[in-house]
């Protein structure tokens, strides 16, 4: 038998050894993430998954949709609750009676349409679920209007700044989530006008993705072939931060 | 005493796990390791577990860490929500494809129905074997080179039951996947309840390791990590061990 005192210092060795190793892992994990390197060889990840995605389920493949019992009782705001922004400031003070949402880019007809144009336009009601990227879900009824034209994405300029410099929210989607049934850009939330902590006067549902693409506050929809060129060319505001492009996990 | 005695006490080694089970199993480990830390990373972006379809169904979580765990037990280390989904979105794939390889060989090499799967006369030293395993007894000669029953419905239900699991709770959680059949994730009561189960599933894993290795440390450490390394496994004496 050997003695306790032994048997207590090679318990010591092996936890001392097994803390170090698992210390020098982490800080080494800690490192690769902030490599230029190592999160592109990750990013491999989100691609394969919206591939997988993809062939798993078809372009026109529906999100669940709900039933008015089950709407939650209050829809979360997340994010932007009230732009800091005078222009926007401006256009709540009058009920966004001045505001005209911009539809440019490649596009045939480039135009300007105000809430007014586009509740006259063909809607669409649905109740589906917001399920935000740090967890949560929400579910909501929305309301909406169709857009349309011809290029790779459709990006969507909003009016709420999201740091001290004043960069503005953007987000883009491609044609396959644009032309989806149920991707709608919304001016009603549970049957009352869009309430402004959620996006007045206007925000997307992108029903197959997670929160952030449903950018709010949208002043302008930009069709391009590329998103390289806006913001840090990631297509995104929080995919400028690092997060996916493809949100469907 | 007689000569099958003697053989049974005279030590000797056999190939106890074959390459492609040892380079599986530890690809499985490093995944399992960075899948858990970055899903806790993931976790601590909204530290709280809800039941049902939406985190607003007017019933409060029932689970809620104020700060969720600490930075040295996620990946990254400090708040990077970011990250830690790329960290677990890649090693998923990892986990996936080197689940799937594992599975395949191991009906197509014969490692389930050889090894794994229990006979009858394992069935019937399921008593013995839960006494064994409560006084910290283990198999020595000949019995070693087996898995025991408890050892192989331990390992069935993790890879069968438990590692699916939290596979397709995973999926559950993502809302494209929501598509395939419209209401799937409602069967296990919707999207926070797979959240949820996700998280209940990979601390079940956490258990299973945390018995894995404790049973490993007590049944001949340096043993057992060798034949998982190199192949190697030595049955010991059974005179020798007894005398101990």
């Amino acid at each position: 038998m050997p003695s306790a005192r032994a048997d207590h210092s090679r318990r010591q060795f092996v936890l001392r050894l097994l803390t170090a190793t698992s210390a020098a892992l982490i800080a080494g994990c800690d490192a690769a993430s902030r490599s230029s390197w190592f999160p592109k060889v990750l990013g491999v990840g989100e691609r394969v998954s919206r591939g997988a995605q993809r062939l798993a389920t078809s372009r026109r493949s529906m999100a669940q949709e709900f039933s008015a019992a089950q709407l939650s009782p209050q829809f979360r705001s997340n994010g932007t609750a009230n732009p800091d922004n005078p222009e926007y400031q401006a256009l709540a003070a009058n009920q966004f009676a001045n505001w005209r949402l911009r539809i440019d880019g490649l596009v045939e007809h480039p135009l300007q349409l105000s809430l007014g144009e586009l509740r006259a336009m063909p809607s669409r009601t649905q109740i589906t679920r917001h399920d935000c990227v740090e967890g949560w879900s929400a579910i909501g009824q929305w309301n909406r209007a169709v857009p349309q034209a011809a290029a790779r994405y459709v990006v969507f300029h909003c009016a709420d700044p999201m740091d001290a410099l004043g960069t503005k929210y953007y987000e883009s989607v491609d044609f396959e989530d644009a032309y989806h049934p149920q991707t709608i850009l919304a001016y009603e939330l549970n049957g009352a006008v869009l309430p402004i902590a959620n996006g007045a006067p206007l925000r997307v549902r992108i029903e197959r993705q997670l929160g952030y693409k449903m950018a709010k506050y949208i002043m302008r929809i930009e069709l391009v072939a590329s998103f390289a060129k806006i913001g840090a060319g990631n297509g995104g505001y929080w995919e400028d931060q690092g997060y996916e492009w493809y949100a469907g996990i | 005493m007689g000569i099958e005695d003697s053989t049974a006490a005279s030590p000797h080694a056999y190939l106890r796990h074959s390459l492609t089970v040892r380079i599986l199993h530890w690809i499985n480990v490093i995944a399992l390791c960075v899948l858990f830390m970055s899903g806790l990373q993931i976790f601590n972006a909204h530290p709280a577990l809800n039941w049902g379809r939406s985190s607003y169904t007017g019933a409060p979580a029932f689970f809620t860490l104020a700060h969720g765990f600490p930075s040295w037990m996620t990946l990254p280390g400090g708040r990077w929500l970011a990250m830690g989904r790329r960290w677990h979105l890649f090693f998923a794939w990892i986990f996936f494809m080197n689940g799937l390889i594992y599975v395949v060989y191991c009906i197509l090499s014969r490692h389930l129905a050889r090894d794994l799967a229990p006979t009858r006369t394992d069935w019937r030293s399921i008593g013995r074997s839960i006494v064994d395993h409560l006084h910290l007894r283990h198999p020595t000669g000949e019995a070693a080179r087996r898995y025991n029953i408890l050892q192989k419905l331990a390992y069935l239900f993790v890879i069968f039951a438990l590692l699916p699991f939290v596979i397709l709770m995973g999926w559950a959680l993502s809302p494209r996947l929501d598509t395939v059949i419209p209401g799937w994730v409602d069967i296990v009561g919707g999207r926070q309840s797979a959240r949820t189960l996700h998280f209940i599933a990979a601390w079940t894993l956490v258990a299973f390791v945390l018995v894995h290795v404790f049973e490993v440390l007590i049944s001949g450490v340096y043993n057992q990590l060798r034949s998982m390394v190199t192949g190697r496994f030595v049955v010991a004496s059974e005179h020798a061990k007894r005398s101990r």
